[in-house]
C-alpha cells in the first residue's frame, strides 16, 4: 500500500454529505466517528480505502463514509471483501458487520475468512439482537433473552465472537465497549497496522431493542472494576485501584488482589498478544469477570495474498507462457490446409 | 518402434464413423478414446467426442454401474455430434457389453476381451448364459479377442512388470486394433508415450509393445474381413486443437483478460460438471489469473463481485444447483451495474437431479432467478469448441455494458470435445472497458453511455472519485440510496432498457438450409449439433422447405427473430427440458410454437428429430 504522511487528513475527509440515519443515541455514531478519526492516523490514502459491509443496522456504515464503499447482501462482506482485497492487495479493506451478518447468516463466511488471513480489517458491531428487523435474538442473545422471536426467553446458547473467531484461527482479535472511542480508536489504528484479518468485537448498545445489555461492564461507574482493558507486555492488572490482577491457579485464570495473600505485582501474568498458542487467548476472552477488553490477540502470521503473490511469481518466472496465444498454440496442434 | 504396414487390401472408404470404448472405470477407455480421437484429427478427420463415466468414484469392478465409456464420431464430412448408434463397439467386460448393446446398429462390429468373459465377470453384469455363446449376438459381427492373454503374452520379456500394470495396457491391445481396422497409424499414440512417460523407459516400451501387438493382430487375423478409411474433411482452413467445452470455457476469459487488459478473477466452489474450467484456470497463475476457490457457491459470486469492484475481469462457474444459490448475489451485481460472468454448465435438474447428465432446464432459472425486476445477458454456447467465444463475448458484453451476463452450457458440450480452429487473441474483437482514470467535479457513480446506457466504471484507489454502491435503490443522478417511487420506476426502467439495448451488438439470426418455407426448426445452446445434422439430413434428402435456426442469444434475442419466424409457416422448439425457451418466445410473438422436449439426461437422437420434422412437413 502506498502510504501517505500521517494527519494529512482529517476526520472530514473521510466523512461525507449523507445524512447519517441510525436512531439517536446508537453507539452505531461513536463507532463512526472512531473509525474517521483513526484513518487520518493510518498514513493511507483515502481512494485507497475500502468499505463492504452485509445487511443490517450496522451495514449502513459504507453509505457514511467518503471513501469507495459497497453495501452487500446478507452475511457476504467477507467474501465480497476478499474479491476485493485478491484483485487489489495494495488497498486498505474494511468489514463492517453485526452479530446476526457475522455469525449467523454470514456464519461460514466469517470463519473462513478468518482460516485463510487474508489482510482485511473486520468490525463486528455485537448488539445481542436483531435491530433492523427490529428486535429478534441474534447468535449472540443470552439464553433466557426475551425478544419479539423468544417471547418466553431464547433457549438458544449464544456464541462468544472471540471465541468462535480464534477457533477458527483468526491472528488478530479485540474487543472494546461502544461507548470507548479513545480505546476504539488506537485499536483500529493497530488493526490496520496488522498484516493478516483483523477482527474487533465492539460490544454495541442497541438503545432501542436490547438497551444496557453491557450497562454491567461498560457502565463508567464500573468499567475499571468489572474490565480488564490488556496491553502486550504489560501485566494484566485491573480495577479503580489497579490492585486486581490475574495469575493462573492450575488450569483457570483467577482473580487476586495484589497486597493479600502476599500477592506482589511480579505474580501477576503478563499479556502475550503474539504469542501463537491461543490457549491462554481463548481463556481470556472466556473470562466473564473481568470482561477482558484491548488487543487479546496479535499474532503475526503468513497471509493468504503473501502466498499467493510468492507462488505467482514463482510459477510466472518458470513458466514459458507469456501470452494467452503460447499457450493457445502449446502441445497437439495440427494444420488444415 | 512405429508398427511397419504390411501391402494391405484397398480399404473401405466411409464418410464417418462412430466408435465407442467401454469397459470397467480402471481400464483407461477415456485415454484410448481420447487418443484414437486425437490421432483422427492429425489425419484430418472432423471429430466429436463425448465421455460418458459413472458417478461414482470408483464403482466395483466388473459391475454394470462401474462401465466407463468413451465415444469417438470422425468423419471425412462436418461431424456435429459424438453420434448416436455405433458402428463399432470395442467391449473390455461383460457389463460394457450389456450396457451398450443397444446402442449398436444391427450388423455392426462388435470387438470383446473374450478372457474377460469369466464366469464372476458374466454374473456381475447379470447375464444368465454367456452371450458369446448363445445366440444373443447373431445380428451382430462380433469378434471375439482373447485381449487380457494377448497382452500377457506381448509382455512376457519385460522386467519388472507387475500384473496390475500388464492387465491395465490391454486397452492398448484394444486402440492398436482399432488403429488397423480404420487404417490409422500408432505413431501419434507412440509420440504420447514417449513424451507423456519420459522418464519410465520401461513403461514406454510396454505400451508400445502391446500397442503393435494389437495392431499386427488385426491385421493378421482372418476375423476382420476388411479395413476401412475416413478420409480428411474439408475444414476451414488453420491450425486446430481437440478441445474441450469447458476449457474451450476457460480459456475465452483468458483471452478476454489478455484483449481488455484486466486481471482474471475466478470465485468458484467445485459442483460437477464445471468443475474443469476451475481446473483450468488454477493452472494459469503464469498469466496472472487469480483462481479461488471459496467456501460456498455464494462466496464464489461475491468474492467476484468484490474483484469486480475492484476493477478485475470476474467470473464465478457453477452448475444448476450453484446458480440457484447465487441467485441473490446476482441481482446486487446487477443492481450495482458491475461487470460479472456467472457460467451455468447446465446438468440434470432438479435439486441434485442427475449430476453427470446434460440437461437445458436452467434457461428461466438463468432469466428470472431472482427478486425484483432483475434484468441480466443471457447466451448460450453451442458447441465444445465455440464454447471459447461465447466466453469471450460475454466478458465483452459484461464489461462494455457493465452488467452481469449469465453463460449457459451443459454437460454435454462441456465434457464433448472437438476440432478447434485456434484463434489469436489480436484477431478477437476488441474490448472496451467503462473503466474512467480521473473525474470531474460533478462525475457520479452512475453517468452513464448515451447509446448503451452502461455506467462508469471507477475502482477504488482513483483519486477523486470515491462512491458506495449498493443494494439499495439509487438516485438516478447522484448514486445515493433513495427510495424515492418516481425513481425506482426510471431506475427499474433503465436496467432493462439496458439490456435490451444489447440486441444492437449483437448479430442477426441466420437461418440455414431453407431461409423461408414450411418448417423452421429452433434449438439453443447444446443442441446444435443434433439439430444442425437432423436438419442437413433433411436437406440432403430433398426437403427444402424445412429451414433451422439456432440461438446463441437469449437475453436479448437477436433483432430480426421475429422476422425470421414469419417466413416460417410453422416453428418448432426443440429443447432438452419442458419447453422453457418456447415459453420465452411465446411471452415475446404471438404466434403458434410447436414444441419438441426431451427430459432423459440426454441430448436428442437424430433418428427421434428426423421421425418428428418428417411427420410434421408430410
Amino acid at each position: 500500500m502506498e502510504t501517505v504522511t500521517a494527519n494529512k487528513y482529517t476526520y472530514k475527509d473521510f466523512a461525507n454529505d449523507q445524512e447519517v440515519r441510525w436512531c439517536p443515541g446508537c453507539d452505531d455514531y461513536v463507532i463512526l466517528r472512531s473509525v474517521q478519526k483513526a484513518l487520518p492516523e493510518m498514513g493511507v490514502k483515502k481512494e485507497d480505502v475500502v468499505f463492504i459491509s452485509g445487511i443490517g443496522c450496522s451495514s449502513r456504515f459504507p453509505y457514511y463514509m467518503g471513501t469507495y464503499g459497497m453495501h452487500g447482501i446478507h452475511g457476504r462482506a467477507p467474501a465480497i471483501a476478499s474479491g476485493v482485497k485478491l484483485a487489489n492487495p495494495n488497498l486498505s479493506v474494511w468489514v463492517i458487520t453485526g452479530d446476526g451478518d457475522s455469525m449467523a447468516i454470514g456464519g461460514n463466511h466469517f470463519i473462513h475468512v478468518l482460516r485463510r488471513n487474508i489482510d482485511l480489517n473486520i468490525i463486528l458491531f455485537n448488539n445481542e439482537i436483531y435491530g433492523l428487523t427490529k428486535g429478534q435474538f441474534s447468535p449472540t442473545s443470552l439464553v433466557g433473552q426475551k425478544t419479539k422471536s423468544s417471547p418466553f426467553g431464547n433457549t438458544q446458547p449464544p456464541f462468544s465472537p472471540g471465541e468462535l473467531a480464534i477457533g477458527a484461527q483468526a491472528r488478530f482479535f479485540a474487543r472494546i465497549g461502544g461507548n470507548a472511542p479513545k480505546e476504539m480508536t488506537d485499536i483500529f489504528i493497530e488493526a490496520e497496522k496488522f498484516k493478516g484479518t483483523s477482527l474487533v468485537e465492539i460490544l454495541q448498545n442497541c438503545v432501542i431493542f436490547n438497551d444496557g445489555c453491557y450497562v454491567k461492564y461498560t457502565d463508567k461507574a464500573v468499567r475499571e472494576d468489572k474490565q480488564l482493558f490488556v496491553e502486550h507486555g504489560k501485566p494484566m492488572i485491573f480495577g479503580k485501584e489497579r490492585n486486581k490482577g490475574l495469575v493462573l491457579n492450575k488450569l483457570k485464570l483467577e482473580v487476586v488482589t495484589i497486597g493479600e495473600n502476599g500477592i506482589t505485582e511480579e505474580d501477576i501474568l503478563v499479556h502475550d498478544a503474539k504469542e501463537q498458542d491461543p490457549t491462554m487467548h481463548q481463556m481470556l476472552v472466556r473470562l466473564e469477570y473481568p470482561l477482558v477488553t484491548g488487543i487479546i490477540r496479535s499474532y503475526n502470521d503468513v497471509t493468504l495474498e503473501e502466498r499467493e503473490d510468492a507462488l505467482t511469481a514463482q510459477i510466472k518466472a518458470k513458466s514459458e507462457f507469456k501470452k494467452t496465444d503460447d499457450l493457445f498454440f502449446s502441445g497437439e496442434i495440427y494444420e488444415v490446409k | 518402434m512405429i508398427a511397419a504396414e504390411k501391402p494391405r487390401t484397398p480399404a473401405e472408404a466411409l464418410e464417418a464413423v462412430v466408435i465407442r470404448f467401454v469397459g470397467d472405470s480402471g481400464d483407461g477407455m477415456q485415454l484410448t478414446g481420447t487418443q484414437f480421437s486425437d490421432t483422427s484429427a492429425m489425419f484430418g478427420n472432423d471429430v466429436a467426442t463425448f465421455p460418458n463415466y459413472p458417478s461414482e468414484i470408483r464403482a466395483p469392478q466388473g459391475s454394470l454401474y462401474g462401465v466407463s465409456g468413451f465415444q469417438v464420431h470422425i468423419g471425412s464430412v462436418e461431424i456435429s455430434t459424438p453420434g448416436d448408434n455405433v458402428d463399432l463397439l470395442v467391449a473390455m467386460n461383460p457389463a460394457g457389453l450389456k450396457t451398450n448393446l443397444y446402442a449398436v446398429k444391427p450388423g455392426q462390429t462388435i470387438i470383446v476381451d473374450v478372457d474377460s468373459f469369466t464366469k464372476k465377470n458374466l454374473e456381475k453384469a447379470q447375464y444368465k448364459t454367456n452371450p458369446l455363446e448363445d445366440e444373443s449376438l447373431s445380428n451382430y459381427r462380433v469378434i471375439q479377442v482373447p485381449m487380457s492373454s494377448l497382452t500377457k503374452e506381448a509382455l512376457k520379456n519385460i522386467d519388472g512388470l507387475d500384473q496390475k500394470a500388464i492387465t491395465r495396457s490391454k486397452n492398448m491391445f484394444a486402440l492398436g486394433m482399432v488403429y488397423w481396422l480404420y487404417s490409422r497409424s500408432p505413431e501419434y499414440t507412440i509420440e504420447f508415450f514417449n513424451k507423456k512417460f519420459k522418464n519410465k523407459p520401461q513403461v514406454i516400451e510396454a505400451n508400445t509393445k502391446v500397442l503393435n501387438a494389437g495392431f499386427f493382430y488385426a491385421e493378421t487375423i482372418e476375423l476382420i474381413p476388411n479395413s476401412y478409411s475416413v478420409s480428411p474433411a474439408k475444414m476451414q482452413s488453420g491450425t486446430y486443437r481437440i478441445i474441450m467445452g469447458n476449457t474451450a470455457t476457460a480459456w475465452g476469459f483468458l483471452a478476454a483478460a489478455e484483449k481488455s487488459g484486466l486481471e482474471l478473477f475466478l470465485g468458484s466452489y467445485p459442483i460437477t460438471p464445471a468443475t474443469d474450467i476451475l481446473h483450468e484456470l488454477v493452472k494459469h497463475k503464469h498469466f496472472g489469473v487469480k483462481a479461488f476457490q471459496a467456501e460456498d457457491e455464494i462466496a464464489g459470486i461475491t468474492s467476484a463481485i468484490g474483484a469486480s469492484f475492484a476493477g478485475d475481469l470476474a467470473i464465478t462457474t457453477t452448475s444448476g444447483p450453484g446458480l440457484a444459490l447465487k441467485g441473490e448475489a446476482l441481482g446486487l451485481a446487477m443492481m450495482i451495474e458491475l461487470p460479472l460472468v456467472v457460467v451455468n454448465v447446465q446438468r440434470g435438474g432438479p435439486s441434485t437431479g442427475l449430476p453427470t447428465k446434460t440437461e437445458q432446464s436452467d434457461l428461466l432459472q438463468a432469466m428470472y432467478g431472482r427478486n425484483g425486476e432483475s434484468p441480466v445477458i443471457v447466451i448460450a454456447a453451442s458447441t465444445p469448441a465455440n464454447c471459447f467465444i461465447y466466453a469471450y463475448q460475454a466478458a465483452k458484453l459484461a464489461l462494455e455494458h457493465m452488467t452481469p451476463v449469465v453463460l449457459l452450457t451443459d454437460g454435454y458440450i462441456a465434457n464433448g470435445s472437438a476440432p478447434w480452429r485456434i484463434r489469436k487473441v489480436e484477431d478477437l474483437p476488441e474490448i472496451k472497458t467503462r473503466l474512467v482514470k480521473e473525474g470531474k467535479e460533478d462525475w457520479h457513480p452512475y453517468n452513464r453511455d448515451e447509446i448503451t446506457l452502461a455506467r462508469d466504471w471507477a475502482v477504488p484507489g482513483t483519486p477523486g472519485l470515491e462512491h458506495r454502491v449498493g443494494g439499495l435503490e439509487k438516485d438516478q443522478k447522484s448514486g445515493n440510496v433513495s427510495h424515492v417511487p418516481e425513481n425506482h420506476e426510471v431506475m427499474t426502467e433503465i436496467r432493462a432498457e439496458k439490456v435490451k439495448r444489447v440486441q444492437s451488438f449483437i448479430p442477426e439470426l441466420i437461418p440455414e438450409f431453407a431461409s423461408e418455407g414450411d418448417l423452421l426448426i429452433v434449438g439453443w445452446g447444446g443442441t446444435y449439433g443434433s439439430l444442425h445434422t437432423a436438419a442437413k439430413q433433411l436437406y440432403d434428402e430433398g426437403f427444402r422447405n424445412i429451414g433451422f435456426a439456432h440461438f446463441n442469444y437469449i437475453n436479448p434475442l437477436p433483432r430480426n427473430t421475429e422476422e425470421v419466424f414469419k417466413r416460417f409457416k410453422k416453428v418448432i422448439v426443440c429443447e432438452l427440458n419442458s419447453g422453457q425457451f418456447a415459453s420465452i418466445l411465446r411471452m415475446n410473438f404471438s404466434r403458434e410454437f410447436l414444441q419438441y422436449d426431451k427430459v432423459q439426461g440426454l441430448p436428442f437422437a437424430n433418428t427421434e428429430l428426423i421421425e418428428k420434422f418428417k411427420q410434421i412437413v408430410e
